[in-house]
């Protein structure tokens, strides 16, 4: 019915004030046509690959976008919404997994690599820095004046070189 | 040319990659200078068999030779000679010969180009290389042969998918196994090492190029990748977080981790263990992403082609050599010496954070990729791991990679100065602050990501010309002696630069598009005008054309500025007759480094056509960021002592004498 009406109005303007998918999905308040777009981005076009339904050209993304607006025109939350498909499709509708069960997995995974990674490192630090290795080939006091006079009387290099950082660095 | 020789000279290739395996092997392992030459002779054999092998079915494409399945399901007489050439590996089987192709070409190089390898090292390479080889030759001969005959031929084949039908099918899937493929290179020198037992910083800098020059194409090919569905498949985005793009990015950031941790294998001789492991890995990951796009595991729209008994092949040779290779590992890297040590605050530990950064990102594409696969298998779950996964995730591991970039190249090696780095780095924050503020400005409110993350992305930019600058001396020494530094860099300075660049430039166009892009879409009538971004777009008419083998419905719009004509877009919706499959065929105009984009959906009844117009802000710094990086890598690639290759002994005084100039060593 409401897409009739759409229809109509879409027949007498020339051009549509639509952001929708399909000019003649757009729901009338702004506001709830900005929730529902926002909804189809995290919905998966399950026919699809790898396409949320608000990207998706398929007639099954088309009834998705459809049905969330017209839970949205009915008064559900977005919480509701989301509910509704999962009930009606299963977790497999979301393309942002939940966070329940199993999932924790998914989600910390990568970070449980970057602690591991790090605790690793320390370890594997803390092991060579103890008795002689990285104390002795890091401890290098600035030389006093007088020991770099006599490096670079040693050196054979009298002009003093443009600056300390050099040294160091080379 | 007959396609007979075409499959024969494939069954050589296998014959030749068998020995190729072997003999080298033998003969590194006995010491017998002879065997192990005959190695680099088969390397080259092997490279024209699969050339001629590759060249036939080419001229079978062309030719549109009927009698060959292969080109009766994925081409048409009527198809232009350009996509005739590329539908060749347009298609499983042909894919499959172009990646041994390319393969092959990599041991050739190793071969042709290895002359001041040690000889048992490049004999060990070569013949990891030739048993890599005669796994997908294996592969192909039996599981997918492009040369079955189909009798009697059809009058006409079945065209390509209308999708390739584009100039992204010559560019993209070379490149991608140009670098995919390349990283075979360092896996084959990283289990050579390990075969040996030993290793050594002229071992990095041996890998090292080859490591440079299979990321820079997997950058490029990804990059290419990436534009190329943006224009095509109509709805503008640019990055799918496709099972097959992860595939793709897996090996690239293990790759980049890789070529960062080969400079410190080869500067100080540490992280040697590591190097190996991420050699491995990079290449293990390349045939990750082979397995899931051709045993059709995972559905995409890259998947041309599934077949579980192709799965179950690449599965084998996939635990094969990932098994075979850590196995190796395990046994062989206790054994390796360690060496160099450093401060947690210094050059190297700069890059051991990179790589810490870079490994996790990596897991968390693999991650997610894998983990619905495991999910359903364990219990029969099915859900999805979608784009909001990976972009926080991977982004959340991206913001310190980027924030920490310009300070690493600015650190010592062995212990760094942070706050002497961070204080060169004031310019280049101070101009970050500034960019952020005009960009807050322009935007008026709003989400801070924008600001945010652009006064991030001019950060890294400028921080990356703070280290030539800093390197050169300006500011602490007379401008013409910091002129004379400057000319006396190692390019692997200035290539790194510019590939620091090209990231922030990159990240610039990321966060621009994703912030501000405008979208429209609308329903227009012929004479009829909408507005994007600032844009008022006219339908001034639709057309239809006829094109070889296909029909377009095109529509011109008019493009006006505040009332100022700025010509036209023409955008079409295209009908492929043979398969009966429409296309989209955007409307592209780029200004300067944005672009406006039209696509054209249906008609509407009534009259009229549905259009989706988006307005997309420094766009195109996306994939100029991305050839920005590539390129740095290339000019990574001519420096000195890496055309020079490893150092003899011999050539070090003169290498010192060339020095001289007051350049502060690396």
């Amino acid at each position: 019915m409401r897409a009739v009406l759409v229809y109509l109005l879409l027949a007498f303007a020339l051009v549509t004030p639509a952001a929708a998918v399909q000019p003649d999905e757009v729901l009338p308040d702004a506001a709830q046509e900005a929730r529902a777009r926002e909804l189809s981005k995290e919905l998966r076009c399950m026919v699809c690959q790898n396409q949320s339904i608000d990207d998706s050209d398929a007639p099954l993304a088309r009834d998705l976008r459809l049905l969330v607006r017209e839970r949205i025109q009915d008064g559900d939350s977005d919480r509701e919404v989301m509910d509704y498909l999962v009930a009606r499709y299963g977790e497999f509708v979301l393309l942002r997994p939940t966070w329940h069960g199993a999932n924790a997995i998914l989600w910390l995974a990568p970070f449980a690599v970057l602690v591991a990674g790090g605790i690793g490192l320390f370890l594997a630090y803390r092991r060579r820095a103890t008795p002689h290795g990285l104390r002795a080939a890091t401890a290098t006091e600035p030389l006093t004046p007088d020991e770099e006079a006599r490096l670079r009387a040693a050196l054979g290099d009298p002009a003093p070189s443009d600056s300390p950082a050099d040294v160091t660095k080379v | 040319m007959n396609p007979e020789i075409g499959h024969y000279a494939l069954v050589l290739s296998l014959a030749v990659a068998l020995l190729m395996t072997v003999i080298p092997f033998w003969g590194a392992r006995t010491g017998d200078a002879a065997l192990m030459k005959v190695g680099s002779t088969l390397a080259l054999v092997l490279a024209g068999f699969t050339g001629l092998s590759f060249a036939t079915l080419v001229v079978a494409y062309v030719q549109s030779d009927f009698s060959v399945l292969n080109v009766v399901e994925n081409s048409h007489s009527a198809k232009p000679l350009l996509y005739r050439i590329t539908g060749t590996w347009g298609n499983h089987e042909g894919s499959m010969l172009l990646w041994v192709l390319v393969l092959a070409i990599f041991a050739a190089l190793v071969a042709l180009f290895g002359a001041n390898l040690p000889a048992r090292l490049k004999a060990n390479v070569l013949a990891v290389q030739g048993s890599v080889a005669t796994a997908f030759l294996l592969f192909i001969l039996f599981t997918s042969n492009p040369f079955a005959r189909v009798i009697p031929p059809p009058a006409e084949g079945q065209d390509l998918n209308p999708i390739l039908q584009d100039i992204g099918l010559a560019i993209h899937p070379p490149l991608l196994y140009l670098g995919y493929v390349g990283f075979s290179i360092t896996f084959a020198f990283a289990v050579a090492a390990l075969i040996e037992g030993r290793i050594d910083a002229a071992w990095a800098r041996w890998v090292r190029p080859w490591a440079l020059t299979a990321w820079a194409f997997l950058t490029l090919g990804i990059a290419m990748g990436s534009y190329w569905a943006y224009y095509e498949l109509g709805w503008g985005g640019w990055w799918f977080w496709d099972p097959v793009e992860n595939a793709s990015l897996m090996p690239w950031f293990a790759g980049t981790a890789l070529i960062h941790s080969a400079v410190v294998m080869e500067k100080r001789d540490a992280l040697k263990v590591w190097t190996v492991l991420l050699a491995i890995l990079a290449f293990s990951l390349s045939l990750l992403g082979t397995f899931l796009v051709r045993s059709g595991v995972l559905t995409s729209v890259h998947t041309f082609a599934t077949d579980p008994s192709r799965g179950v092949f690449i599965l084998a040779i996939l635990v094969f050599f990932i098994g075979g290779s850590l196995t190796l590992y395990a046994l062989r890297a206790p054994m390796l010496r360690q060496g160099g040590i450093f401060a947690p605050v210094s050059r190297e530990g700069a890059l051991v954070l990179n790589n810490l950064l870079l490994t996790a990102a990596s897991a968390a594409v693999l991650v997610g990729t894998l983990y619905p696969l495991a999910l359903e298998a364990y219990n029969g779950a099915k859900i999805t791991v979608g784009p909001p996964y990976f972009n926080l995730t991977v982004g959340a591991l991206m913001l310190p990679v980027a924030f920490a970039m310009p300070f690493g190249p600015l650190l010592a090696w062995k212990r760094g100065d942070l706050a002497g780095a961070a204080q060169r780095l004031m310019a280049a924050f101070g101009a970050a602050i500034v960019i952020a503020a005009l960009a807050a400005y322009a935007q008026g409110g709003g989400p801070v990501l924008a600001p945010f993350g652009m006064g991030l992305a001019a950060f890294v930019v400028i921080g990356a010309l703070a280290e030539v600058i800093e390197r050169a001396g300006f500011g602490r020494v007379p401008r013409a002696t910091a002129f004379a530094r400057l000319r006396g860099l190692p390019r692997s300075v200035f290539g790194g630069a510019l590939a620091h660049a090209g990231v922030g430039v990159c990240l610039f166009g990321i966060i621009a598009e994703t912030s501000w892009n405008a979208e429209r879409i609308a329903g227009v009538k012929v004479g009829g005008s909408f507005e994007v971004g600032g844009y008022e777009l006219t339908l001034d008419r639709l057309e239809p054309r006829n094109g070889p083998n296909y029909r377009d419905l095109v529509g011109v719009f008019t493009v006006r500025r505040g009332g100022v004509d700025m010509g036209t877009i023409e955008s079409a919706k295209r009908l492929f007759t043979a398969r009966n499959m429409p296309t989209t065929e955007s409307g592209i105009r780029t200004m300067w480094f944005s672009q406006l984009y039209v696509s054209l959906g249906d008609e509407l009844p009534g009259g009229g056509v549905g259009v989706r117009a988006y307005w997309k802000p420094f766009v195109t710094l996306i994939w100029i960021g991305s050839v920005i990086m590539a390129l740095g890598g290339a000019l990574s690639l001519t420096d000195r002592r890496l055309r020079v290759g490893a150092p003899k002994p011999a050539k070090k005084p003169k290498a010192k004498a060339d020095g001289a100039s007051p350049v502060p060593a690396e």
